[in-house]
């Protein structure tokens, strides 16, 4: 009996050690943490190797030329913490572009040809959608055939030429508000909107009961299909957003617009200590990630790095994310 | 009779019917199609995808993907030709054995990532297809390999032939299909790699030590794209840090959807594979025929991918649904 007791007591001790952990223990252990304890150590790095790094402006600068990969990584955020993933938004960029760029060659005006881009973008999104959901094929591949798929008719629309953009739609990078750069702008804006959408709404926080568990969710009158849906439909309009933004930036679009695009969303969302499996993640962990891609590719660019090694870091980059993200998340098992 | 409709109704049979029909469609259209030399284009088309895909095969079969393996045939293709530019008067066979060297060293640490770190294969293998092919371009300072380092022996592997005019690359790679259909019909690993892919949960309750199984499937892919990066020297002259093997995976992963193996595991014949990178050789061969250009190329590639992906859900779904009727 008194052996019971003791058992009881210790046991309440421990709930009441994890229910009393300190604040900062429990901030410690978010994956967000690591990512912001290696931008700032990123960031002192990189002023420590060159004077020119702390230039805000630069800075600045350098992030239009990755921000539209991340304003479409916070949506592959939603999508990969609802435990699907898609790799196509790159070449989803591609052909939006391509078609946008083709339709305004050719003498549409410039509101309908966004139009059509955005169309595409659509339509793409909810081809992969149908497949994903409709068919139940699991999203991986679906979204590697995609990849290839979407790259290969905007290769057939383009060919190997590129498509130039009207002059005046040319520079999104280069309008400035306040002394930031358009693009920044919009993935701030993009980044507080999905952000709140995530937390403080319901239908963000049944995006996490999906990816945790998609059977209960479901037996508890959450209707995953339409919400994963509605999430392929918005991956794919904001990757046709992007494509267009890209497509304005450089001024002329070829059909390797963004190639290779998945790689760097896949690693800000893992950066940002995204599981993999679904369940947990953040929008603010992808909102740091895409800063600490940017000083470290700025950092690389300015110790003067070959593109080459560049890859090579990205590579490593992801492996070392998901271990750390896996390995975070199995000693913080909720 | 009920062994000629066993063998008309198995997936083999459908895609040999589809290059039957595929060839005979554009031999109508374009009559210069049915003969020999357009045989030998095929045939030279196929062999690096075949060695690959039989790789990918086995990946695939135990429900892992690897989407390194044009990088790692890219890194194998030019650590050979860097030894080639620095010793050129080593015995050329070594290639061979440096290539496959490496090509599963590459393979080993895919393997290692997918199984002690229990990452998803994909998202590790888009990670090492980047620090691969990174590591291909740092090795060889961004510099082509040119024509004048590869051994003039190994270029005439994919010239001159034993016997009937078959290049040696050709007879290597169907070497390496038969061995494969040797490995998984006839060995413990064959049937435990099937074991593994159709029901993951059973395998090791049944003494498959699946750690093991699956570090040797990575490391064979990576030895097979190893020794397609040797092939590709000898096929193309070349080893471009750049090119060289890019996109390979692609058509790889197609011909072997194609072939019948099913992305979901425990699903796959090599036969089938070989048939898969066959209709795709054909396709690729008729194209320039057609006066298609080849910028299609990649979309048929994705569209190939999920057609098949569609067509291997509903002979799951049918085939279930056979299987019950039987039963009752």
């Amino acid at each position: 009996m008194r052996l019971n007791e003791a058992h009881l007591q210790t046991r309440e001790q421990k709930l009441e050690t994890t229910l009393l952990r300190p604040n900062w223990h429990i901030l410690l252990v978010r994956p967000e943490s690591m990512t912001f304890v290696m931008l700032i150590v990123g960031i002192v790095v990189g002023s420590l190797l060159s004077p020119y790094f702390l230039d805000v402006k630069y800075i600045l600068r350098s992030f239009t030329l990755t921000a539209e990969f991340s304003i479409a990584a916070l949506v592959l955020t939603l999508v990969i913490i609802a435990g699907e993933i898609d790799l196509s938004p790159a070449s989803n960029m591609a052909l939006s572009a391509c078609l946008f760029a083709y339709a305004q060659a050719a003498g549409v005006p410039m509101p309908i040809a966004i139009f059509i881009g955005l169309a595409a973008g659509l339509a793409m999104g909810a081809f992969n959608a149908v497949m994903v959901i409709r068919f139940q094929l699991p999203s991986i591949i679906v979204t590697i055939g995609t990849l290839i798929l979407f790259r290969g008719l905007a290769q057939v629309i383009a060919g190997d030429k590129s498509i130039r953009v009207v002059d005046w739609f040319i520079g999104i990078n280069n309008h400035l508000i306040m002394g930031v750069p358009l693009p920044v702008i919009i993935f701030l804006i993009a980044s507080i909107v999905l952000g709140l959408v995530l937390n403080m709404t319901t239908y963000g926080r049944q995006i996490y009961q999906i990816g945790t568990n998609e059977t209960a969710a479901r037996h508890s009158g959450i209707k995953s299909k339409q919400i994963k849906f509605g999430l392929f439909l918005l991956i794919g309009v904001v990757s046709a957003i992007c494509g267009i933004m890209t497509a304005s930036r450089l001024g002329s679009v070829r059909y390797d617009l963004g190639l290779g695009g998945e790689l760097q969303m896949v690693l800000m969302a893992m950066l940002g200590g995204t599981y993999i499996f679904g369940g947990r993640g953040t929008i603010l962990g992808t909102f740091l990630a895409a800063w600490l891609l940017v000083v470290v590719s700025t950092g690389m660019t300015v110790a003067n790095l070959l593109p080459a090694i560049q890859l090579t870091v990205l590579g490593v980059l992801l492996i070392v994310a998901i271990i750390a993200t896996n390995f975070i998340y199995s000693r913080t098992q909720r | 009779m009920k062994n000629l409709r066993n063998i008309l109704l198995r997936r083999e049979a459908g895609i040999f019917v589809m290059i039957v029909l595929f060839c005979i469609a554009v031999g109508i259209e374009r009559p210069q199609f049915w003969t020999l030399n357009s045989l030998r284009i095929i045939l030279l088309l196929v062999p690096l995808i075949m060695i690959g895909a039989m790789g990918q095969m086995l990946v695939l079969v135990a429900r892992h993907v690897d989407l390194s393996i044009g990088s790692m045939l890219g890194f194998s293709a030019m650590v050979t030709g860097l030894m080639f530019r620095h010793y050129p008067e080593i015995w050329w066979p070594v290639g061979f054995i440096v290539a496959i060297g490496t090509g599963t060293l590459l393979g080993l640490f895919n393997g290692v990532l997918v199984t002690f770190f229990r990452l998803p294969s994909i998202i590790v293998t888009l990670g090492t297809l980047n620090l691969y092919r990174g590591l291909t371009y740092i090795i060889s300072d961004a510099r082509q390999i040119n024509r004048q380092y590869i051994p003039s022996d190994l270029k005439a592997m994919s010239q001159t032939s034993p016997v009937f005019g078959i290049p040696w690359i050709i007879i290597m790679s169907f070497m390496v299909a038969l061995l494969t259909y040797y490995i998984v019909m006839h060995t413990q690993l064959g049937r435990q790699i099937f074991a593994i892919g159709s029901n993951p949960i059973a395998a090791p309750l049944r003494g498959i030590n699946v750690t093991q199984v699956t570090l040797i499937v990575f490391a064979l892919a990576g030895a097979l794209s190893g020794l397609a990066g040797i092939m590709y020297a000898s096929r193309w002259g070349f080893v471009n840090p750049s090119n060289t093997g890019a996109g390979f995976e692609f058509q790889v992963i197609a011909a072997v959807v194609i072939g019948g193996v099913s992305i979901n595991g425990g699903v796959g014949s090599v036969l089938g594979t070989v048939l898969g990178v066959l209709l795709l050789g054909c396709v690729s061969a008729a194209l320039p025929l057609l006066g298609i250009p080849g910028t299609t190329q990649n979309a048929i590639y994705g569209s190939v991918i999920l057609i098949a992906l569609l067509i291997d859900r509903t002979v799951r779904q049918k085939g279930l649904a056979s299987l019950a009727r039987s039963k009752t």
